[in-house]
């Protein structure tokens, strides 16, 4: 097990709703951003003198730009309905992590400046002036939310605490006050295309070292383009993919898929960063400004189709915003839609007999799947409603005989974050990230004493990160997270392919 | 006339005003703020009439509160439901004659008054008992729902205990509508619960009260899940777009 400086929470396979211990995670406070990193996003480096009136400024533009935080300020009765949904409470007992605590750190502040009730009686409503404290409180309180929308399912006005919490972290941008691990990432897309600062040789000789694997496995020359002109896909997939475990073994997986149904494909150099933090920080300028790149690599390389990798903030972004951020697509063939995720393509190559599969490869595996909180809550694949709950299912059943749903309450719509999202995939917030996946890892001990589980699929780069950092805390081991084309990529067999290579692998491996 | 009745009489006008100007302006000022990006909780349905079902769902059945809390949801109901037919009910008090549907509702408005208190009485007891909505509540949490409950109250009371002189009652309210004053009957229960629903009227537009208007406007919950089809840009999203064709 790994160790911990703080208390890791016991898994019991049921997650009980804790006593709230007030200001118990109040310690926890992520790096702030450089000013030269803020500068580069077109905030600004330092506090100003004014900060407050600033802020207030802020506030005052966002209600006007923003229905959603307009209305979900002013909504909210304070019936409790959301106060045991989060993670981070459900981990932490902290009340301040419960989402109707979390959005009155900064209602509290709106009413005190822009309702009559709060300015004259704040008291009695609980108004209070913008101090320092109260930035304090934002600062940390804002980046103990991952924006996973859980919240927004159970409250009956359908307030959305993710819309809060953008908000606030972009409130807090335009007063100097940014957080180092999202603002010094986007940094990095506009720098060099992607968050990890890959650049284009690095990308290059990755995907050379992916087409050698690939062969040396199967002795099928199954190609991994960068920057082919005139191809029919571009892929955009989170650079996670290019060389971490498990999700560079998706990688290999959308490339045989690709292979076998005949299309060609790329990846660019110039977008090759699916995720978009610019949603995290709640600035629909730099979201959208991340965005154009993928519209622009689709132009430059002369595409007819977008197809977006196994992320799930990602595919929020994709889904959800790009064609309204970066938009028309009207250059791409409108037979497909604009975007499409991987799933939704390897499912249609599935269906339509194109793969040749044999889902004994992953007899080995238990498999479990957990819903991506983006994914799931703010996303569609295909044509109906719940599509990001079937297709992701129905291809792991495709590619594995033996698949187990994790208990209900615990996914689908009210699947649990896994801990990492929304821009807390750092370091500094590991207590945070490990004590927030404990619902996640109640309901993964409950499906493994109950039907044996044995691995967890993820379709999201920052579920796999954060799984394969924390479940050690909690005596499970890093290896059990796989990517769902991972699955596929194990059961897909190849035209052409060495039957019985895997055999002959084993005895060099004995030799 | 009484001084009384002048006094409730301009009261209930000054409360009638404040009550439509304040949420026509909420209305106003939540329809004209855009709503910049596609942001309804899925799944979500893909056409409008899907929209407005979920919608209706939600209005009239509590669906998001159904699956977050069944306790909850129980007393939410008892109040809301109790309430639409108490005041379903009341409108005897303005109508002539009084419409059969009126007519036919007036046992079950009578008794609905306890489902409301009962209700409201359930409510009240979870912001002591339970320590997560204990620490969520604000002294005006308090207030409103002594206020709800003193409505109920008295109003049960005039109904059940110390009658009222209904006939007196409506030929006032007649009167306040047809601005033509009656005097109001001096019975001390009533006054005090037409003046304690005139304080509600008061507050209703400057209190988390509003929440019965918010919810139509809840982009979680009206947008039609089709980002992919159609674009969906605010007008200060758009001149991002022609700064940049200009520049």
């Amino acid at each position: 097990m790994a160790k911990a400086n703080f208390e890791v929470p016991e898994i019991t396979g049921v997650t009980e709703v804790p006593p709230i211990q007030p200001d118990s995670m109040a310690h926890l406070e992520t790096f702030r951003a450089k000013p030269e990193f803020m500068e580069a996003l077109g905030f600004p480096g330092e506090m100003p003198e004014d900060w407050k009136e600033k802020a207030i400024e802020a506030m005052g533009d966002m209600l006007k730009k923003y229905r959603s935080f307009q209305v979900f300020l002013d909504s909210c009765v304070k019936c409790g309905a959301c106060t045991d949904k989060c993670h981070y409470f459900l981990g932490t007992a902290d009340p301040k992590n419960m989402p109707v605590a979390r959005q009155d750190l900064l209602r509290k502040v709106y009413r005190r400046y822009f309702t009559l009730a709060g300015k004259f009686f704040p008291k009695l409503v609980g108004a209070v002036d913008l101090t320092e404290e109260v930035l304090h409180d934002w600062y940390n309180y804002y980046h103990q939310c991952s924006q996973c929308r859980r919240c927004s399912v159970f409250c009956p006005y359908g307030i959305d605490t993710a819309e809060i919490s953008m908000a606030a972290r972009e409130i807090m941008d335009r007063i100097g006050v940014g957080d180092k691990y999202c603002n010094e990432i986007i940094g990095k897309v506009f720098r060099i295309g992607n968050n990890l600062g890959l650049p284009e040789p690095a990308l290059a000789d990755t995907l050379e070292g992916l087409e050698e694997d690939v062969y040396d496995d199967t002795g099928v020359k199954v190609r991994y383009p960068l920057d082919e002109k005139g191809a029919e896909i571009l892929l955009v997939t989170p650079s996670a993919d290019f060389f971490a475990e498990p999700h560079v073994d998706g990688l290999m997986g959308y490339g045989k898929v690709f292979h076998e149904a005949g299309v060609s494909w790329t990846l660019s150099s110039y977008a090759s960063e699916a995720a978009n933090f610019g949603m995290f920080i709640g600035s629909y300028e730099n979201m959208r400004k991340v965005s154009l790149r993928i519209r622009k690599a689709a132009i430059d390389l002369g595409v007819k189709r977008i197809i977006f990798g196994e992320c799930g903030h990602a595919w929020r972004v994709a889904y959800a915003f790009l064609n309204t951020l970066a938009g028309p697509f009207d250059f791409l063939d409108p037979k497909y839609p604009v975007p499409q995720h991987i799933l939704e393509f390897t499912w249609e190559q599935i269906q339509a007999g194109k793969l040749k599969l044999d889902p004994s490869a992953n007899d080995d595996m238990v498999v479990t799947f957990h819903d991506s909180c983006n994914v799931a809550r703010a996303t569609r694949m295909g044509d109906k409603p719940g599509g990001q709950f079937e297709i992701p299912r129905n291809v792991i059943k495709a590619v594995c005989n033996n698949y187990v749903d994790m208990p209900d309450g615990t996914i689908r719509e009210a699947t649990f974050c896994c801990g990492g999202g929304g821009g807390l995939l750092t370091d500094d917030l590991m207590e945070l990230r490990v004590k927030g996946a404990k619902p996640r890892m109640d309901a993964l001990k409950a499906a493994t004493e109950e039907h044996g589980v044995t691995h967890m699929a993820a379709i999201c780069a920052i579920c796999k990160s954060q799984f394969t950092k924390v479940i050690p805390y909690y005596g499970f081991d890093m290896d059990q997270i796989v990517s769902v084309h991972q699955l596929v990529s194990n059961a897909i067999i190849l035209t052409g392919q060495n039957e019985g290579g895997e055999e002959e692998e084993s005895e060099e491996d004995a030799a | 006339m009484s001084l009384l009745t002048i006094i409730v009489a301009a009261l209930f006008y000054f409360a009638a005003v404040i009550f439509l100007t304040g949420v026509l302006y909420r209305v106003w000022l939540y329809a004209k703020v855009p709503a910049p990006l596609k942001i309804a909780t899925t799944p979500a349905p893909v056409t409008r009439w899907g929209v407005v079902l979920r919608m209706f769902r939600e209005v009239f059945f509590f669906e998001s509160l159904f699956k977050s809390n069944k306790l909850l949801w129980i007393l939410a109901a008892l109040f809301h439901y109790g309430l639409a037919l108490v005041l379903f009910r009341h409108l005897r008090y303005f109508l002539d004659p009084v419409p059969l549907v009126v007519q036919l509702a007036q046992p079950f408005g009578k008794y609905a008054s306890f489902a409301m208190i009962i209700g409201l009485l359930g409510l009240w007891a979870r912001r002591f008992l339970i320590d997560r909505v204990r620490y969520i509540t604000a002294p005006s949490d308090h207030l409103m729902l002594a206020l709800l409950v003193l409505i109920g109250l008295s109003g049960a009371l005039t109904t059940f205990v110390a009658h009222t002189d209904i006939v007196a009652l409506k030929q006032f309210t007649m009167g306040l509508l047809t601005f033509d004053l009656k005097p109001l009957p001096g019975d001390p229960l009533l006054v005090i619960h037409l003046l304690l629903v005139a304080t509600l009227m008061i507050v209703f537009p400057y209190s988390k009260l509003l929440h019965g208007v918010g919810v139509f406007f809840s982009p979680t919950r009206n947008m039609v899940d089709n980002p992919r089809e159609q674009r969906h840009v605010a007008s200060w999203a758009r001149k991002l777009e022609l700064e940049e064709e200009n520049s």
